[in-house]
């Protein structure tokens, strides 16, 4: 669209945005953050594990590799990101499929909308990934 | 194709991802929770385990079908962010099929993967 | 004269001056604020006494007209519909809506909108154009095929939904809440045939697999339409249309005429009681 007074988009600013905005706009955020490092994750995991096509040998070696402490934090984040990203992820589902949303209504004042309408759907979905990966949690590193 | 359509195979291989990748967690990652349900698997990431899950046909196709949808589900995603900070026409086209590629490219080589570890293990005498 | 309930507030106002500033800048008005005063009048207020080239837009200030949607205070809302008390701030920033060009202080350019809006035919589309030029009778619509889409119709076009999205703010592609929750209103009415050209733009990249329900334009939407809910029904009758599970039926058709016996026991009007000159 050509511009046809001062620019005015917010840009990137305006998907994070903060402050003022709704709870779900915290969790849109969220989701494209975990979104983002499961790939990351998922493509150098892919190199990872494809070397038991090559042999015990060079198998054994890049476990050694990524052992210890540190890849096993970097593991546990990559456990939590999903546990919420799978989680909201079927918040999303029911949503954009158009079934936690709700029949359209009269509007009458004080408004309720489709975002009041599934506030407790996002608060359980916090609920249930925080308790997957708390659960994650204790098996990474109690019960191991 | 258009929009829709992508995303509508975005949602399908999202379920996909939730039922397996659920599975690839539970069996892989969280060894005291199978523990629990009385199935105490040997090392899940030791060689010995690797061989025996490269041999079964099960394992074999779900890690396929995962690699798959994942990538899909991912590449899609990660697509909508890109077109959503407003590229060029030119700009699009290059997303569009680079990430087709790459996508493409990593499916292959995971299948490749899949496929050769068979082969690996029984060469190694697992 | 200040009373024991006005209150001292201060406007911080964004203002642009084309082609004399380079930038927006903020600028800020002492005003005393009375009981019950919207952030409109407080606007009035300030232009007539300290900033006279104040520009904004506005018109029938009871919410009907979504004119002046403005930043206040960081939110999308509309001016007319938003006392300065409900605020419960001393400070009072109003900026032009964003993700909309400038035109001048506090007026955005609304015309993209309306231009995705015509885009989205947004009118009932059938194939008999005689019936619609020439009415003979209304067309045939249950209560409850109209709570459809009644809630989608009260949509006063004010862009707080755009403003407050935050796929708009980077996508000039995205069609955008307004819009598309419009083609839904048009979509959900019995009365239409036209969901097959509307599919032509909905099922593509500026259609509503950009949204990614933030939820935003419901929350600021002062109008209650809930673009976000429209958005989402949409998606769920396209995506039934591609799996072919959508049901498809024809457009309602025109009311039959009432039948049975005319009572021939109605009274005669009374005589008029006044006559024309």
């Amino acid at each position: 669209m050509q511009t046809r007074g001062h620019p005015n988009r917010l840009g990137i600013r305006g998907w994070v945005g903060g402050g003022r905005w709704g709870f779900e706009r915290y969790m849109y955020t969220l989701h494209r953050l975990s979104g983002l490092a499961l790939l990351v994750y998922f493509t150098m995991h892919i190199f990872v594990t494809s070397t038991r096509a090559v042999g015990p040998d060079a198998w054994k070696q890049t476990m050694s590799v990524v052992s210890g402490p540190l890849f096993t934090m970097g593991e546990y984040l990559v456990f939590a990101a999903f546990a919420f990203h799978a989680v909201n992820g079927i918040r999303l589902g029911a949503i954009e499929l158009g079934f936690a949303v709700g029949r359209p209504i009269e509007p009458v004042y004080p408004y309720q909308t489709s975002v009041g309408g599934q506030r407790r759907l996002a608060r359980a979905v916090l609920m249930i990934a925080f308790v997957v990966a708390l659960w994650g949690g204790l098996d990474f590193f109690v019960w191991k | 194709m258009r929009d829709r359509t992508l995303w509508t195979w975005h949602i399908g291989a999202g379920a996909v991802i939730l039922v397996l990748l659920g599975l690839h967690m539970v069996i892989m990652h969280l060894s005291g929770t199978l523990g629990f349900l009385g199935v105490q698997d040997a090392e899940p990431t030791g060689w010995a385990s690797v061989a025996a899950r490269a041999g079964s046909l099960f394992f074999t196709l779900t890690y396929v079908a995962l690699l798959g949808a994942a990538l899909y589900h991912g590449f899609y995603g990660f697509r909508n962010i890109l077109m959503e900070l407003n590229p060029g026409r030119t700009v699009r086209s290059v997303i569009n099929v680079g990430l087709s590629v790459v996508g493409l490219a990593l499916f292959a080589f995971g299948t490749w993967a899949a496929l050769a570890a068979p082969g690996a293990a029984t060469m190694a005498g697992g | 004269m200040a009373g024991s309930n006005t209150k001292q507030v201060t406007f911080h106002l964004r203002r642009f001056e084309p082609g004399k500033d380079a930038e927006p800048h903020w600028e800020d008005h002492s005003i005393e604020v009375t009981p019950g005063m919207t952030v409109l009048d407080g606007l009035w207020k300030v232009k007539e006494l300290s900033a006279p080239s104040l520009a904004w837009r506005s018109s029938c200030r009871m919410g009907i007209c979504g004119s002046c949607g403005m930043l206040i205070n960081g939110r999308p809302r509309l001016a007319c519909n938003t006392q300065v008390s409900e605020l419960g701030s001393a400070i009072v920033a109003v900026a032009p809506l964003p993700n909309f060009d400038i035109i001048k202080d506090l007026v955005p350019d609304l015309r993209p909108i309306f231009e995705t809006h015509r885009e989205m035919l947004p009118y009932l589309l059938r194939d008999d154009t005689a019936e619609q030029e020439d009415p003979t009778r209304e067309y045939r619509q249950t209560p409850h095929e109209l709570e459809q889409y009644l809630q989608f119709s009260y949509c006063i076009k004010c862009g707080c939904c755009m403003a407050a999205c935050p796929t708009v703010a980077t996508d000039a592609q995205y069609a955008g809440p307004m819009p598309l929750g419009q083609a839904h209103r048009y979509d959900s009415d019995t009365r239409d045939a036209g969901f097959d050209r509307r599919r032509e733009v909905l099922a593509g990249g500026s259609g509503p697999w950009r949204c990614h329900f933030a939820g935003e334009c419901s929350q600021v939407c002062p109008k209650g339409v809930d673009p976000a809910k429209a958005i989402q029904l949409m998606k769920r009758q396209l995506v039934s249309d591609l799996l072919r599970l959508r049901r498809r039926t024809p457009p309602a058709a025109v009311a039959e005429a009432p039948h049975g016996t005319m009572r021939d026991d109605i009274p005669a009007a009374p005589p008029r009681t006044v006559t024309e000159a």
